[in-house]
């Protein structure tokens, strides 16, 4: 007869409870850990607690108020966010932005890959226990929001790049002030490796943790320093250039290991070179448009709209109804700071998106949060988790 | 009224809960300002400014801290053991205090000159594990828990090397009388002919008190308080001031066993009540290096703490003493040599 034989399992585990409240969560993070003793067996990554329907408020919403909810996906690199999909919709328009408003979205670009670089490595510090770059960091990520600031009046959720260029030209002297920031700039890269880069401690704890190959980095779909530390030489600026890309010189930081490590060391080094772009564009950009001057897709100045009454029009025009796009489909990506930020735009012809997924940057790497920790200790979970630079806004969306 | 204080039973008993208070008062003054120091001097490091606004300089801050603690509601977690909870920061709080009993700040300055005065200060600062340890588990909760774990081991550990750089020392001077071992300095102190121990004692003393970078037990990235998670209000003050009140004796320590005590610097002729002046110089200087080392360095894994202790300390410290005492012994050094 078939005897049935029921075994015991004894589990000799216990699981803890990583967060939300937790201060290395980044965010909302609630990470459910089964652990050995001091290691790791397990490791859950609950999502969910900072959706706030994003995708669907955008079906709702013509394309211009559709923007700023981007900001609001990666709130540590606001103006990347709104790259794509303003990217998107000029695709889908078919329009081309005038050569100034590229060189903006390139330097902006860049300044913001400086300023999520520099919050993630120094927050990524303050998680080893280093407590003394994230106030650096943020004395000079200050100086960042600054410029953010002054190009579009908003220290974060900037709403500045807009379909058909940006927002508004650059205050006068803020191309000088940002030349003089990224004159001092490479200075205080120094003084943090100082701190960070040969300290053994900082080595012991980072270098062969959370090992992830290349063909591992794929196949979890990792984009961005997170992938390029394993070995791959893959960078959307590179690969396919956007904006003006093609035309500055750079370097792609790629790593060889994979490891905590070479993570922090590929963000160290795309601050550097994101510092030759800025200077490279600040020399490159002439005064010009910033927007395209089709009155259907970008609004006259004040100015223009107090004497003309077809401005008028237009005015009231693209701010109530908006423009609508052709139908049709697209998938446009940028290398965004974090790795590749994307958007599928479905249009129905409307002035407003039918349908627009977005492709967040953590999420795949959330995902590899189990792999990478497993059998590691509860220090290096959060120092897994600190590399891997997990954004919830756009995780949750 | 001296015949009185120092002939009779109930006047010794006065006389030294007077000396008690005489050492517990600036004690505890210095445990506050020491907070105070720390957050200034890592202010500056960090590029801020620290304390400012609560009094000059802000220097009322520790008192305005003391106050808020004391009007705080010392929460008892529903799971927890009451009276274990309650326990654990007194324990913690009552040794540090009372391991200051035999710290001599001058010639003689000390409450009991006993002569088995190391051996004292190791037992107190062993004890202190069990009250992070009693915490742990009163607290009942995985986090304070997987902190006292942690703890425990590394404060074992470390007591180990710990012990042999005293038993160095010890060999020196022949005698486990702190006074004597100051007093055996007079010619050079121990921080020289000793450097690698005193080395080992400065980071193991980092270990002991639980600081940066072994601050592994309160690991606030990892196991966000550690042991007292739990802690509120007076509670959390006393496993504070606790803490605080042993990174002073532990560079107190230091300065005794290595840094000449109350001695001045290069022999500099100076009245003997300058003694408590350079004692306290001393231990600041220790102390700015602890606060120091917390700007500074990351955190050190769990393993790896434990690594460093007994696979690089314990036999370094055990080897340099095997040669600490062939030395003495081959070169006739020993004190009390027969």
């Amino acid at each position: 007869m078939n005897e049935v034989v029921t075994k015991t399992v004894e589990i000799d585990s216990h699981s803890i409870n990583f967060g939300p409240q937790h201060p290395a969560a980044h965010g909302v993070l609630r990470l459910i850990l089964e652990m050995d003793g001091e290691q790791v067996v397990r490791a859950d990554p609950h999502i969910g607690l900072l959706h706030r329907g994003t995708e669907k408020l955008i079906e709702y919403k013509s394309y211009i108020q559709a923007l700023p909810y981007f900001d609001r996906l990666d709130y540590c690199s606001p103006m990347s966010e709104e790259h794509p999909f303003c990217l998107a919709t000029e695709k889908l328009l078919g329009i081309t932005v005038p050569e100034r408003a590229q060189w903006i979205r390139t330097l902006f670009s860049e300044i913001t890959r400086i300023l999520n670089h520099l919050l993630n490595v120094t927050t990524y510090a303050l998680d080893v226990g280093a407590i003394t770059p994230s106030l650096w960091g943020f004395e000079e990520r200050e100086k960042l929001m600054e410029f953010y600031e002054a190009a579009s009046g908003a220290r974060m959720h900037a709403n500045y790049f807009r379909v058909g260029g940006v927002a508004k030209d650059l205050p006068a002297g803020l191309e000088e002030k940002i030349f003089n920031w990224a004159e001092t700039y490479p200075q205080f890269i120094d003084d943090l490796e100082t701190l960070l880069t040969e300290n053994r401690i900082w080595k012991q704890r980072l270098v062969d943790v959370g090992t992830v190959s290349a063909e591992q980095a794929l196949g979890l779909g990792f984009t961005g320093p997170c992938l390029r530390a394993s070995g791959v030489p893959w960078d959307l600026r590179r690969a396919q250039p956007y904006e003006k890309y093609s035309e500055v010189d750079f370097k792609i930081a790629v790593g060889r290991n994979g490891d905590c490590y070479d993570r922090y060391l590929m963000r160290i080094g795309e601050m550097r070179e994101s510092v030759k772009i800025i200077q490279q564009c600040l020399a490159k950009m002439k005064p010009g448009p910033v927007k395209v001057q089709d009155r259907k897709f970008a609004a006259p100045t004040r100015g223009e709209m107090k004497r003309s009454m077809e401005a008028l029009i237009h005015h009231f025009k693209l701010y109530t109804e908006g423009f609508h796009v052709p139908a049709g489909a697209t998938y446009t990506a940028v290398e965004s700071p974090k790795g590749e930020f994307g958007v599928y735009l479905v249009s129905d012809g409307t002035n407003r998106p039918y349908r627009c997924k977005i492709r967040p940057t953590g999420f795949a790497h959330l995902q590899a949060i189990e792999v990478m920790s497993k059998r590691h200790m509860l220090a290096d979970a959060v120092a897994v988790i600190g590399s891997l630079d997990i954004v919830f806004g756009e995780i949750d969306r | 009224m001296i015949d009185f204080l120092f002939n009779t039973t109930l006047g010794f008993f006065i006389l030294t809960l007077l000396k008690a208070f005489a050492l517990l008062v600036p004690l505890l003054m210095c445990v506050a300002y020491l907070t105070y120091a720390e957050r200034k001097v890592l202010g500056a490091m960090q590029m801020r400014k620290g304390p400012n606004v609560v009094g000059p300089f802000g220097l009322f801050q520790p008192f305005a801290d003391a106050i808020k603690m004391l009007m705080k509601e010392t929460i008892i977690p529903s799971g927890a053991n009451p009276v274990l909870f309650l326990l654990a920061p007194m324990l913690t709080f009552g040794l540090a205090m009372i391991a200051w009993a035999v710290i001599p700040v001058n010639d003689g300055w000390a409450i009991a000159d006993i002569n088995v005065g190391v051996l004292y200060l190791f037992a107190i600062s062993s004890l202190g594990v069990y009250g992070v340890i009693i915490s742990g588990w009163a607290s009942n909760s995985k986090y304070p828990f997987l902190g006292a774990l942690r703890s425990a081991a590394q404060m074992v550990s470390y007591e180990v090397s710990m012990g042999f750089v005293m038993v160095c020392v010890l060999l020196c001077v022949g005698s486990l009388n702190l006074n004597k071992i100051v007093m055996a300095q007079q010619t050079i102190w121990f921080c020289i002919p000793l450097f690698p121990m005193f080395v080992i004692f400065f980071i193991s003393t980092l270990a002991e008190t639980n600081r940066a970078p072994f601050d592994i037990p309160e690991g606030e990235s990892e196991i966000v308080a550690g042991f007292f998670l739990e802690y509120s209000a007076m509670a959390f003050a006393l496993f504070f001031l606790g803490e605080y009140a042993n990174m002073i004796l532990m560079a107190s320590m230091t300065t005794i066993l290595f840094l000449g005590g109350w001695l001045p610097p290069f022999g500099i002729p100076t009245p003997s009540w300058m003694g408590p002046i350079w004692f306290i110089l001393k231990d600041c200087v220790v102390l700015f290096f602890f606060l120091w080392t917390r700007a500074t360095f990351p955190r050190y894994r769990y393993d790896q703490l434990m690594r460093l202790g007994w696979k690089v300390f314990l036999p370094f410290s055990l080897f340099y003493l095997v040669l600490v005492a062939g030395v003495l012994l081959a070169f006739g050094w020993l004190p009390h040599a027969a």
